[in-house]
């Protein structure tokens, strides 16, 4: 038994008591008590789920039992709980305001369908919603995705099976062992070839009645705006901060939807930006992270699948937008766990202190990306010059077979440690280093080495910091050691 | 007329009003004391949310205790919240309807601002339409009341006690 203080507004609930005294040793029970014996406070103190509403505040004399142990805090018959609310509110977001659906282009002449066309589309036709005015939109489409990888295979697949007209693919990579896990644009008999013709040969052979557009590019400040053009929507399959910002500032620029999506390990995100009336990415983020804090799926790794459901996601608010229905995913930004497959949403809202979509926009033209992202332009090799702090694979092994002492830590975590390694490294993952340097000796000449060089410099620095001297890192990281000197090891 | 009806002074109207202004673009909140569905006092707290002030006020239950202290030392009750909605129309979002408290008072102004009041703090944004609501007893929606205006009992009615 406890007191129960009750807050003014709902007092007409308890016969306007300030204060009632409730049965239960914990305070979910108190409060099961109090609504068993005032009905009416139900509804306001928990929501559907039966959960406490968020702006319920519940204290235990001073404390509040979200410090304490919530609902199962212990109540002395001397303690006194008190209900305080938290007074919120606020105007109504872009969410609210009911985000609508509004045709790309209204004033289009739109194509006739072939009757081949109206037998391939037939599902999309008996729908209302898409009807024959739908396809024809589809039809009279130009989509542009950048990248063919992991989010801009299963758009792309989509988009040609559902009938838009114009695809346009920008990438420059060739096809790799290590894209067929997630790219399902390509397969085993296409490893070695350009990205493109690989899936230009696919969409051509799913649906021959659409045109595929190629453009074997970097995608950079200077053929940007250019190659969107002539598009429609730009669907962001990106998988690095420059080219993300540069994606968003060019869409905002020419007035151009962004379907954007990002994948890394097991979540994925989502969202539409750069519509009339809604937010962009940089209004959510304004700055890049900074370089390095956030790890690249090659770094990290990716969950294969994962890219499908995100980019199909992109696939469809990209149809929507195209034939404007449904409600778009504008203002709105979705997040994905794989592992709890739950989808959360967050509210977005265009900032109006935006510096590419504000009021009063400070960038007005494409800027450098990599300067922005914080990342600086490869420096040419030295020629000739030896950086005492770097050493090749092929190096190494000269000096290993020379007998030359040397030891290696890899700095890598213990499930790369288990695809391949170098004889006689030790492994050290980088997150360790800090807490295990000591069980290197500082006199003894160290080569630190991760899978592509990027972690290792990192411990480099950080040993260099803590007094070591003789620290090499080795270029090119596990990867080149691979294909210079050992290819008899597996590659990831 | 069926709907609730809520009398303040002119003093709290222009406190209000102005403390909507003073905030802008933010959005401001506050307490309405009184009695009898008559507001007499105000007392202006800082808005605390963390989800962005221009569309968001959030009232601590610290400062929701100091508010129903304020009431009681001035013999009062605490009436309900205003605050402001800043170039947006003065009606209550989905969110405050997720948020409201039963039995309370809720008015709301609306605050306008020049392009340039937006980028600057001190740029000139002015009041406009001011309404007052209440929950629904089973939380489906608001139901809008009547603001009116009555006599100016005490001349020095505002008071703020956050800056």
């Amino acid at each position: 038994m406890a007191k129960i203080l009750i807050p003014t507004p709902l007092r007409p609930y308890t016969d306007k008591q300030d204060a009632v005294d409730a049965a239960g040793a914990t305070v979910g029970e108190l409060l099961a008590d109090l609504t068993r014996k005032h009905e009416g406070l139900k509804a306001h103190l928990y929501n559907d789920q039966g959960k406490l509403r968020s702006f319920v505040n519940v204290y235990v004399n001073d404390e509040d039992i979200r410090y304490l142990q919530k609902e199962q805090t212990p109540v002395a018959a001397s303690d006194t709980v008190s209900i305080i609310p938290s007074v919120a509110g606020g105007a109504p977001t872009t969410t609210e305001q009911e985000v609508r659906a509004v045709p790309l282009h209204p004033d289009r002449e739109l194509p006739a369908l072939t009757n081949d066309e109206v037998k391939r589309y037939s599902r999309h036709l008996i729908m209302p919603e898409v009807g024959v005015e739908g396809q024809r939109k589809l039809k009279a489409s130009k989509v542009l995705c950048i990248g063919a990888g992991g989010l801009g295979s299963p758009v792309a697949m989509y988009l040609a099976a559902a009938g838009v007209g114009t695809i346009g693919l920008v990438d420059f990579d060739v096809v790799d062992f290590s894209n067929l896990q997630r790219q399902i644009l390509h397969s085993t008999p296409d490893v070695g070839r350009p990205k493109l013709a690989s899936a230009k040969d696919k969409l051509t052979a799913l649906n021959p009645e659409i045109e595929i557009r190629t453009h074997e590019v970097a995608l950079s400040s200077e053929n940007a705006l250019e190659l969107f053009a002539p598009y429609d929507v730009i669907v962001d399959g990106t998988d690095n901060f420059p080219t993300r910002y540069l994606v968003n500032d060019a869409c905002v620029l020419l007035g151009k939807p962004n379907a954007y999506g990002s994948i890394f390990r097991f979540e994925g995100q989502a969202s539409v930006f750069a519509t009339k009336d809604g937010p962009c990415y940089r209004c959510l983020y304004p700055e890049p992270p900074p370089p390095g804090l956030v790890p690249s799926c090659a770094e990290g790794g990716v969950l294969g699948v994962l890219p499908g459901m995100i980019g199909m996601v992109q696939a469809t608010e990209t149809i929507k937008l195209i034939m404007g229905i449904g409600e778009p995913l504008i203002g709105r930004f979705l997040i994905y766990d794989a592992l709890k497959m739950k989808f959360r949403e967050l509210k977005l809202r265009k900032d109006p202190d935006c510096p590419v979509c504000g009021t009063h926009p400070t960038v007005t033209k494409l800027i450098d990306y990599d300067q922005f992202c914080g990342i600086a332009p490869t420096a040419p090799e030295p020629i000739a010059v030896n950086n005492a702090t770097e050493i090749t694979a092929v190096e190494l092994k000269q000096r290993l077979d020379r007998g030359d002492k040397l030891k290696i830590v890899d700095v890598r975590e213990p499930n790369e440690y288990q695809i391949n390694k170098i004889a006689g490294s030790v492994l050290i993952p980088l997150g360790d280093v800090p807490k295990r340097y000591n069980e290197l000796d500082p006199e003894d000449e160290i080569v630190v080495q991760c899978k592509m060089g990027g972690r290792s410099a990192k411990a480099a620095d950080f040993l260099r910091s803590v007094g070591f001297k003789k620290i090499l890192n080795l270029k090119g990281g596990i990867l080149d050691w691979i294909d210079k000197v050992d290819p008899t090891q597996p590659k990831y | 007329m069926n709907s609730r009806q809520l009398t303040v002074t002119g003093g709290v109207d222009e406190a209000i009003r102005a403390h909507g202004q003073a905030t802008y673009p933010h959005e401001c909140c506050g307490a309405l004391l009184g009695r009898d569905n008559h507001v007499s006092d105000i007392v202006a707290l800082p808005n605390t949310t963390e989800e962005g002030p221009r569309r968001r006020f959030l009232v601590r239950p610290s400062d929701y205790r100091e508010a129903e202290r304020r009431a009681s030392e001035l013999g009062a009750e605490l009436l309900g919240f205003y605050h402001s909605h800043p170039d947006h129309p003065a009606r209550p979002s989905q969110y405050d309807l997720d948020h409201a408290w039963p039995t309370f008072a809720y008015i709301i102004v609306a605050v306008s601002g020049s392009a340039s009041a937006r980028q600057s703090a001190d740029g000139a944004a002015a009041a406009g339409d001011m309404t007052v609501w209440y929950l629904k007893d089973d939380r489906s929606s608001f139901e809008e009341g009547s603001l009116q205006h009555g006599e100016n009992s005490h001349p020095d009615t505002a008071q703020a006690v956050h800056g």
